[in-house]
C-alpha cells in the first residue's frame, strides 16, 4: 500500500471514493500513475456490516447537514436530509442496489430529441452512445453485471415473481430479474449472491460490486493508490496561473493538511462537489473554481422517483433476497402520446419494517397507515426511476447560514419537479397499481420520493464552456488541471440507474488524465 | 412457502430479562395491564408526571394504532421520554406543555381528561386538531423509530429483521411465493 508525502506534486488526487472516484483511483494506478484518494468517510468494511436499516444508516449515511427549500416534498419531510447516500470508503457503492443499465442513444441528446421545454434547461451531450459504447462493456465487465459478458440473470425472489407475473399480464414485454453488478455465479474473487436482502445496508458477502472491496484494493495492490479515509476535502488551490495545486482537507484529528498535486479530480457526488467548488472561490475565481459558465451547482437531477407498494391476500415477503433484481423496461422508451418526454423504468424495491415505517408516507398516522403496515408481510414493491428534466434553478447553493465545523458553507439544494415529471410521475403511479391489480392486490397506495439516492448533474459536461462546466472528458472547461468524476457530470440523467454510466466515464477518464499526462498537456 | 409466526416470541420471562436495561421492572409487570396513570411503570417515572406518562403511552397508540401489537411496546416506545425530560428542562416543558393541552382540549369537548376519553376516534379527533404542533409532532416523529425499530415486534408485522448471520434467504424462502396466478 502506497503512503504519498504531502508535498508530492506528482499525485493525482481523488477527493471521494465511491462509483466515480474509485474507479479512477484505480484505473490510473493500473497504468502506473501515483493517485491519492481523499476520503470524508471511515473505512468500513464487509464483516462489520449491519443488516439492520437503522443501524447501518448510522453506521454508513452522509450525515452532515444539508438544508433545503423547494416545492418537493423532501424539503417538507427530511428538511436537512435531501439525499440518502453514503459516508465511508467506497461512497454510495456500498449502498447501492446494484442495477446497472446504458443510456439509449436519444439520451445522450436530449435537447435535440426532446425539444425547447419551457422552464427546462436542457443540453445534449458533448458526447454520444458510440463513443461510450467501448466503455460500456469494459465497464460492466469490470462490474460482473448479469445479462451481459454470458453472465447469467439472477433468480428472482418473491418481490419479483409478483412483478412479472402482473407486469406480463397487463402487456409488458422486457421483464426479467434485470443487469445486476451482483454475482450470479463466483466472479473476480467473489461469491454469489446468498439471497441475504440487505443490499441497502452493504453487501456483506461481497456478490455485489462496490469499489470498496473491488477497484480499491485492487488499486492498493499496484502500490499506486493511497486511500486516506475520514479526510474531508474543504478548498481546492490553485496557482498565479489559474492552474490547480493541491486540496486543503481536515483529517480525523481536525486538523487541517494540504496535499500537493498534478492534477486533481472531484469526485464528492453531486451535492458536495459543486459545494468544494464554491467553497474555493478565490480572487481570481470570484464565483467558484471553474465556474465562469456560472453553472456550477445548477441543473440538480434526481431522477423522477416514486414507489408503489401492492398488498396482497397471501404473503410475499418482498425482504427475502436481492433488492432490486426485477425491471420492467416497456416504459423506458420515448412516446411522446403518453403526455410527457423521456421514459422511466419500474424495478423492485423492499424495505424492511423500520424503513417502511420511515417512508411510507413521511408525516403520516392513523389507522390508514397502520393498517398498510399490518400487511407488510403481503406487500410487494416497486421503485420508479424515470428521466427528470434539468433546470436551472434546481440547484445546489452554498447555505448562507448554515457552516460544517470547518466554518464552511453547507451544501443546500433546491427542487422544483417540472411539470413533465409530475406528468411521468402519474402515468408511473398508475401503471405500477395496473401491475398489482392484474395479479389480485387488494390494495395499492404510491409512496413520495425518498431523500435522492441518485444525485446529478450539478457540474455538467457542455460542448460550449458557457452552458457548462466540464467538456466531454470531465475536464473543467476552466482550468486544465482539473477534473470532475462523479455522477454531476451528467448532462441529461436519462430513465436508468446512473452508476454504470459513472464507472464507464471513469475508466473513460483515466485513458484522457494518462494520456494528457504523458504528453505534458497537464 | 414458508411463513412467519407472528404470535409474540416475547414470553413475560424473556421480555423481563432483554428489556431490563431498558425499562424499570415494574414496566414490565404492565404487560396485560390496561394504560393508566396508577400503573407502576407510570409511578415510577421521576421527572414526568404520571398521568403524563400514560397519556403519551394512549396518544402512542392513537397515533400508530397496531391491535395486534400490546401496551408494552409503546410503553417501551415512551418510556425514555422521561430520561430526557430529567436532563433536559426545555423537552419536559414540550411534553408536559403538550399533554396539558389535550387534556384541556379533552375537557372543553368531553369533560374529562384525553386518558378517560373513552373512544379512540374521539382522542384522534383531539390529536388531529394538534398536528401541526410542535410537541405532537416531535412525539410522532420519535415514535416512527422508538416503536418500529424495537426488533421483539418485527415477528408480528412478518419481518424476520437480520439474514446474513442465517445465511441469507438463498435456503429460507426468497423465491417460495405459490399463490401467484398461472398465466
Ligand atoms: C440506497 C441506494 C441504492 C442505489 N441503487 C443504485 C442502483 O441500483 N443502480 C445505480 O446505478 N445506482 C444506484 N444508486 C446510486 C449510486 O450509489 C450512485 O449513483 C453512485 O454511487 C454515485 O457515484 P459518485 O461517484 O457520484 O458518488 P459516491 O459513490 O456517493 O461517492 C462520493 C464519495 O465522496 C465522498 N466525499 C464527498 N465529499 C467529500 C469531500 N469534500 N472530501 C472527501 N470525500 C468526500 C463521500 O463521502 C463519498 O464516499 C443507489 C444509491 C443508494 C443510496
Ligand atoms: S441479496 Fe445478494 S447482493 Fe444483496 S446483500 Fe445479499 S448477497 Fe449481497
Amino acid at each position: 500500500m502506497a503512503n504519498f508525502d504531502q508535498n508530492d506534486d506528482s499525485v493525482v488526487v481523488i477527493v471521494g471514493s465511491g462509483a466515480g472516484g474509485g474507479t479512477l483511483g484505480n484505473e490510473l494506478a493500473q497504468k502506473g500513475i501515483k493517485v491519492v484518494i481523499l476520503e470524508a468517510g471511515a473505512r468500513v468494511e464487509n464483516q462489520d456490516f449491519i443488516n439492520d436499516e437503522w443501524a447501518s444508516f448510522v453506521q454508513l449515511a452522509w450525515k452532515d447537514t444539508r438544508t433545503t427549500s423547494g416545492t418537493w416534498r423532501v424539503h417538507q419531510d427530511f428538511p436537512n436530509l435531501p439525499a440518502w447516500i453514503v459516508k465511508a470508503v467506497g461512497g454510495s457503492t456500498v449502498h447501492w442496489a446494484g442495477a446497472s443499465l446504458r443510456f439509449q442513444e436519444h439520451e445522450f441528446k436530449t435537447r435535440t430529441t426532446y425539444g425547447a421545454l419551457p422552464g427546462a434547461n436542457l443540453l445534449d451531450w458533448p458526447i454520444t452512445l458510440a463513443e461510450l459504447e467501448p466503455y460500456y462493456t469494459k465497464a460492466e465487465d469490470k462490474m460482473g453485471v448479469t445479462r451481459t459478458n454470458n453472465i447469467p440473470g439472477l433468480p428472482g425472489n418473491n418481490n419479483f415473481k409478483v412483478l412479472e407475473a402482473g407486469a406480463k399480464k397487463i402487456g409488458y414485454k422486457e421483464v426479467h430479474t434485470g443487469r445486476m453488478a451482483i454475482n450470479s455465479e463466483p466472479r473476480d474473487g467473489r461469491g454469489s449472491c446468498q439471497q441475504i436482502g440487505f443490499c441497502f445496508q452493504g453487501c456483506k458477502s461481497g456478490a455485489k460490486w462496490s469499489t470498496l472491496y473491488t477497484e480499491i484494493p485492487k488499486g492498493e495492490a499496484t502500490g499506486k493508490l493511497e486511500v486516506r479515509p475520514n479526510a474531508m476535502a474543504v478548498k481546492i488551490e490553485h496557482d498565479a496561473s489559474g492552474k490547480v495545486t493541491g486540496v486543503v482537507y481536515m483529517d480525523g484529528s481536525g486538523a487541517l493538511q494540504r496535499q500537493k498535486a498534478r492534477v486533481v479530480a472531484v469526485a464528492g457526488n453531486s451535492l458536495e462537489s459543486p459545494r468544494l467548488l464554491l467553497n474555493s472561490a478565490s480572487a481570481m475565481f470570484p464565483d467558484g473554481l471553474a465556474n465562469s459558465s456560472g453553472q456550477v451547482g445548477r441543473n440538480y437531477m434526481r431522477h423522477m422517483t416514486g414507489s408503489v407498494y401492492g398488498v396482497f391476500e397471501r404473503p410475499v415477503h418482498m425482504y427475502r433476497g436481492t433488492t432490486m433484481a426485477g425491471i420492467v423496461r416497456d416504459e423506458a422508451k420515448m412516446d411522446p402520446s403518453r403526455g410527457f418526454v423521456g421514459g422511466y423504468e419500474l424495478e423492485t424495491l423492499s424495505l424492511g419494517l423500520p424503513f417502511m415505517a420511515a417512508f411510507l408516507d413521511p408525516g403520516a398516522w392513523g389507522r390508514s397507515f397502520t393498517s398498510a403496515l399490518d400487511d407488510y408481510a403481503n406487500m410487494a414493491g416497486m421503485w420508479i426511476v424515470g428521466e427528470d428534466m434539468a433546470r436551472e434553478t434546481n440547484r445546489v447553493t452554498l447555505d448562507p447560514v448554515v457552516k460544517d465545523k470547518n466554518g464552511m458553507p453547507v451544501a443546500s439544494v433546491h427542487f422544483d419537479d417540472h411539470p413533465n415529471d409530475v406528468a411521468m410521475r402519474q402515468h408511473a403511479y398508475q401503471q405500477g397499481a395496473a401491475i398489482y391489480d392484474a395479479v389480485g392486490a387488494v390494495r395499492t397506495f404510491p409512496t413520495p420520493p425518498y431523500p435522492s439516492t441518485h444525485n446529478l448533474g450539478t457540474n455538467r459536461m457542455s460542448e460550449k464552456p458557457r452552458d457548462g462546466v466540464l467538456n466531454k472528458y470531465g475536464q473543467t472547461h476552466d482550468v486544465k488541471n482539473l477534473f470532475v468524476s462523479d455522477g454531476s457530470q451528467f448532462t441529461s440523467g436519462a430513465a436508468c440507474n446512473p452508476t454504470l454510466t459513472i464507472v464507464s466515464l471513469a475508466i473513460r477518464q483515466a485513458d484522457t488524465i494518462s494520456g494528457m499526462m504523458s504528453r505534458g498537456e497537464i | 412457502m414458508r411463513e412467519i409466526d407472528r404470535r409474540s416470541r416475547v414470553s413475560r420471562r424473556s421480555f423481563l430479562h432483554a428489556s431490563a436495561t431498558v425499562l424499570p421492572a415494574a414496566a414490565a409487570a404492565a404487560t396485560g395491564l390496561g394504560i393508566s396513570a396508577e400503573a407502576a411503570w407510570a409511578q415510577e417515572a421521576k421527572t414526568l408526571k404520571p398521568a403524563t406518562m400514560a397519556t403519551l403511552v394512549l396518544m402512542a397508540r392513537d397515533i400508530f394504532p397496531h391491535d395486534h401489537i400490546g401496551d408494552v411496546f409503546y410503553i417501551k416506545a415512551v418510556m425514555p421520554y422521561d430520561a430526557k425530560a430529567g436532563s433536559d428542562p426545555a423537552s419536559r416543558a414540550l411534553i408536559e406543555e403538550g399533554v396539558a393541552r389535550l387534556d384541556a382540549d379533552a375537557m372543553d369537548r368531553h369533560q374529562v381528561a384525553y386518558l378517560a376519553v373513552p373512544w379512540e376516534q374521539q382522542r384522534v379527533e383531539i390529536l388531529r386538531g394538534v398536528e401541526l404542533t410542535p410537541f405532537f409532532r416531535k412525539i410522532r416523529g420519535d415514535l416512527v423509530v422508538s416503536l418500529y425499530n424495537q426488533k421483539d415486534l418485527w415477528a408480528k408485522f412478518g419481518y424476520e429483521g437480520s439474514s446474513a448471520d442465517k445465511g441469507g434467504y438463498i435456503h429460507r424462502g426468497f423465491d417460495d411465493i405459490n399463490w401467484l396466478p398461472q398465466s
